[in-house]
Formats: structure tokens, sequence, C-alpha cells
């Protein structure tokens, strides 16, 4: 077992956010066409108000430290905020489209000990890319800024969102990055905009799409293994879907606490409690984490249990945060041939007649 | 006898879990955990405290070891943090080292 696969047990033991995520601001210089956020400022937090976040983050023990957005450059204070994280000793990883980041920018992050910098691309096609961000120009401001941040050394990971408007562009998107000499990640998460409004997920890759991706061995590995039969484990019953809520959290830009970016269950607000207070005792935290996979209403007799990568917040989002989320269902299917409890009980409901007449018994 | 000083290094990301620290440098990212005994060592290497005292004061009192296996622990692990650049080794005070602020433009 690695020692960060022991940490993060030890954290689940005790209780502890080992991860949290924050985003900064919700401000961004982008309007990309899959983005969930609402733009509009209304109300980010102060410096000062971050700053004494992050105090109570360390003091309970918060170890990797995610600034997102929104764009995180978008704040005049953000470099100020993550040296005062780095002097909290979090492990620090920036999500960025990187668009606001020169030489200057990229040497102070590497001065800070920034860990990891993660950018958006979404095309190696300026044409492409530009027209998801609606921003022209994006993918050469990206790019350069790709080019500043290696010079000084830093680890660069450049991320994709697989969607039908760049599905074709995937290959040369994964092209670029090598060439960069950077990491690439790809994920087809699309999900729907934080006010509920579900259009964007027209843009959502289908199952049948994904079959090119999940038999590629630069993106999965093994891919025998990747697309195996799930294994039949009965010990699964017992543990949890993801971290969110267990090791890991998420805070937005106007204080209020969730167990995860994409699980928009409101748990507090950091304006009006300690951070420890709503971890600890929040009665929704606590709910989020009494879920085992046994209490699944669907997903506990799915053949999918064990291997399932199901989002809990994306099945909140679809209506229970013990249901399915069948975005994964589909992912699961169409990786394996093997369709999940949900499929087959849709089709089953499908199938049966509207009305159903029993004979009288005798 | 010169003394030896030590410093925890600025490009590492730390946190106690557990009672043992957790450890990771900013460099290579290579991930370390720290017993609890060298976690007392790392928590005193302010720089300006000599070894050999918190060696006498933390380690010798607070987990009852002979002082001659003590420091020899100690100068182990010293020596393999040095190594890896996430603990900072002088015969003089160190200096503070965390990261400093933003030079204006």
């Amino acid at each position: 077992m690695s020692l960060l696969v022991e940490m993060n047990d030890k954290a689940m033991a005790l209780g502890i956010p080992l991860s949290v995520h924050i985003d900064v601001t919700y401000r961004c210089n982008e309007r990309c066409v899959h983005c969930y956020l609402d733009h509009d400022d209304k109300g980010e937090m102060t410096t000062a108000e971050i700053k004494g976040i992050l105090d109570q983050l360390a003091e309970a023990g918060v170890f990797f430290l995610t600034f997102s957005g929104g764009e995180v450059f978008m704040r005049r204070d953000f470099l100020e905020l993550v040296e005062y994280a780095r002097r909290l000793t979090f492990n620090v990883k920036i999500k960025t489209n990187g668009v606001m980041i020169h030489e200057a920018e990229a040497q102070r992050l590497r001065e800070l000990g920034v860990e990891q910098v993660q950018l958006s691309v979404y095309s190696h096609r300026p044409e492409v890319h530009d027209a998801i961000t609606k921003l022209p120009g994006s993918l050469k401001r990206t790019i350069d800024s790709i080019r500043f941040l290696k010079s000084q050394g830093l680890k660069v990971t450049m991320s994709n969102v697989l969607m039908t408007v760049n599905r074709q562009d995937q290959a040369g998107t994964h092209a670029l990055a090598k060439k960069l000499g950077v990491s690439y990640s790809l994920d087809p998460t699309v999900t729907p905009k934080l006010d509920g409004d579900e259009s964007i997920l027209r843009l959502r890759v289908r199952g049948h799409n994904l079959h090119e991706i999940f038999n590629d061995p630069e993106l999965v590995g093994d891919v025998e293994e990747f697309c195996a039969a799930p294994p039949p484990d009965d010990d699964v019953m017992e543990g949890y879907s993801c971290s969110a809520g267990h090791t890991a959290c998420y805070i937005n830009p106007y204080a209020e606490v969730f167990p995860c970016v994409q699980f928009q269950l409101p748990t507090g607000n950091l304006r009006r409690q300690k951070f420890a207070d709503i971890w600890y005792r929040s009665p929704q935290m606590n709910e989020v984490r009494s879920i085992r996979v046994k209490d699944l209403t669907v997903c506990s007799s799915c053949s999918h249990a064990g291997t399932c990568t199901r989002c809990p917040g994306l099945a909140y989002a679809e209506g229970s945060m013990r249901g399915p989320s069948s975005a994964d269902c589909d992912t699961s299917f169409h990786r394996t041939g093997i369709p999940s409890a949900n499929m087959l009980r849709k089709a089953s409901a499908a199938q049966a007649p509207l009305v159903q007449i029993l004979p009288m018994m005798a | 006898m010169t003394e030896t000083y030590i410093a925890r290094s600025s490009a590492i990301a730390a946190r106690l879990l557990g009672g043992e620290m957790m450890i990771m440098s900013a460099v290579d990212s290579t991930f370390f955990t720290l017993n609890e005994v060298a976690t007392v060592i790392w928590q005193a290497a302010d720089g300006r405290t000599p070894l050999s005292e918190i060696v006498q004061r933390t380690v010798c009192r607070e987990f009852e070891v002979a002082p001659e296996e003590a420091w020899r622990d100690a100068e182990q692990f010293v020596t393999e943090l040095s190594q890896h650049g996430i603990l900072l080794v002088s015969d003089h005070p160190i200096q503070e080292t965390r990261p400093g602020p933003m030079e204006a433009k």
C-alpha cells in the first residue's frame, strides 16, 4: 500500500478533511459553453475572510488545497492568497485557464512552491478551443502560459473536457500535451448548471462514443483490466461511493460548504459558522457520511457496485443522493458491455403495461 | 564540537495527521511520514535551536530514550531528510525560509 493511500485511510478513520477545493471567485474571462457557473459576483469572500478560512482548514488537518474558480487570477489578491496558503504549508494545486499567467506570475508560483497547475485546453485547434471558451486568442494565451510555467519547472497538467463539440479533436489535444511535455487528463463529465438548467447536458458525449476513449491504452492504461466485467465482491457493500464529505469538501466563493464541487448539498456557511462545526456537526455532512453502498436504492443490487465511478453529487442532482447517477451507469455499461441495475430497471419499466390487470384469485 | 542547526525547508507541504507528520516535497513530490519522535524533532527544527538541545530537551526527556541512541537516530533522520532537501542543515543558525512577500512591480 502506498504512503498516500495509507494516509487517506488514516484520515478517513480519523474523520480528517484531507482535501479541500476552494473556488475563490466565479468571475471568469472566458465563457465556456459547458460551464455550470453563474459568473456574476454575488458577494465573494474578501481577502481577510479567505485567510481566516485557510487558518481554520490548516487547524482541521487539511493537507491538499485546490484553488479554483471561475478564473482564479480574476482576483487581484490571488497570489497573496497562494502565499498565505503556502505559509500554512498546504500542498497547493491551482486550476486556471492560464490566460493571465505571464513570466512574472509563473516565476512567483514556482517561488511559492505550488505543487501543480492544471490548465483547461479543449482542442489543439484555435477555431475549436476559442469557440468553446468564447474568448478569441485564448488557446494561444493558454499555451504561452503553459510554456512559462514549464520553463519554471512547475508540474503542469492539461485538462480537457470531452464534449460533442470537441470529441473529434481529443487525439490532437492529447498530442499537443505530449509536445508541450505536460500531463494530460480527460474528463467526459458535463454537469447541469448550478441553477438547475440542464441545457448544457446536450454537450455530453454518449456512451457508445466513449468506446474509443475506453479502448485507448494511453488514456486508461491496461484496457483489458479497465473494461473487464466487475468482479464479485461482497466487501463492497460496507464501502463508500467516494471521498466527498469523508476526507474532502468544497467551499464556494460565498463561503458556503458542500461535500464536493459536484455535490451541491449545502451544509453550512463559513460567514456564520466555524469550519469544524460544519465538518463535524452539520446534519447534512453527517448524512452523506452515513451512506454506504448497501444503502443505495438501486446501485446496491448492481453488478457494477464495486467498480462504478458513481458520483453521489450527480445522483443528488438527479433526485437522490442514494440513487443512481445515470451518466455513470452509461459509462459503466459502455466500458464493460454489461448493463447496470438502473438501466435494467428502466428497460423493465418501459416494457411494463401502464395498466396491469390481474385475474381474480379463486 | 561544532553545533548542528536544522530548519524546515519552505519547499514542502506538511500537516500533522494523528500524531504523525506527513510531508511532501514541492520539488520532486516525494512523500514522507514521520513517526512521533521524528515529528517532535521536525517541529523543533526552527533553525535557531541546536540539534543537540532538541535531542536532549525533547527526544530524551519526552520519550525516555538513552542520549547515545537518541543522538544516533536523530543524526540519521537529519541526514536522510536533508538529502531530499526538506530539512536544511548548517553549523550556524539558519534564518527563516518561509515564502517571502511578493515583490512590488
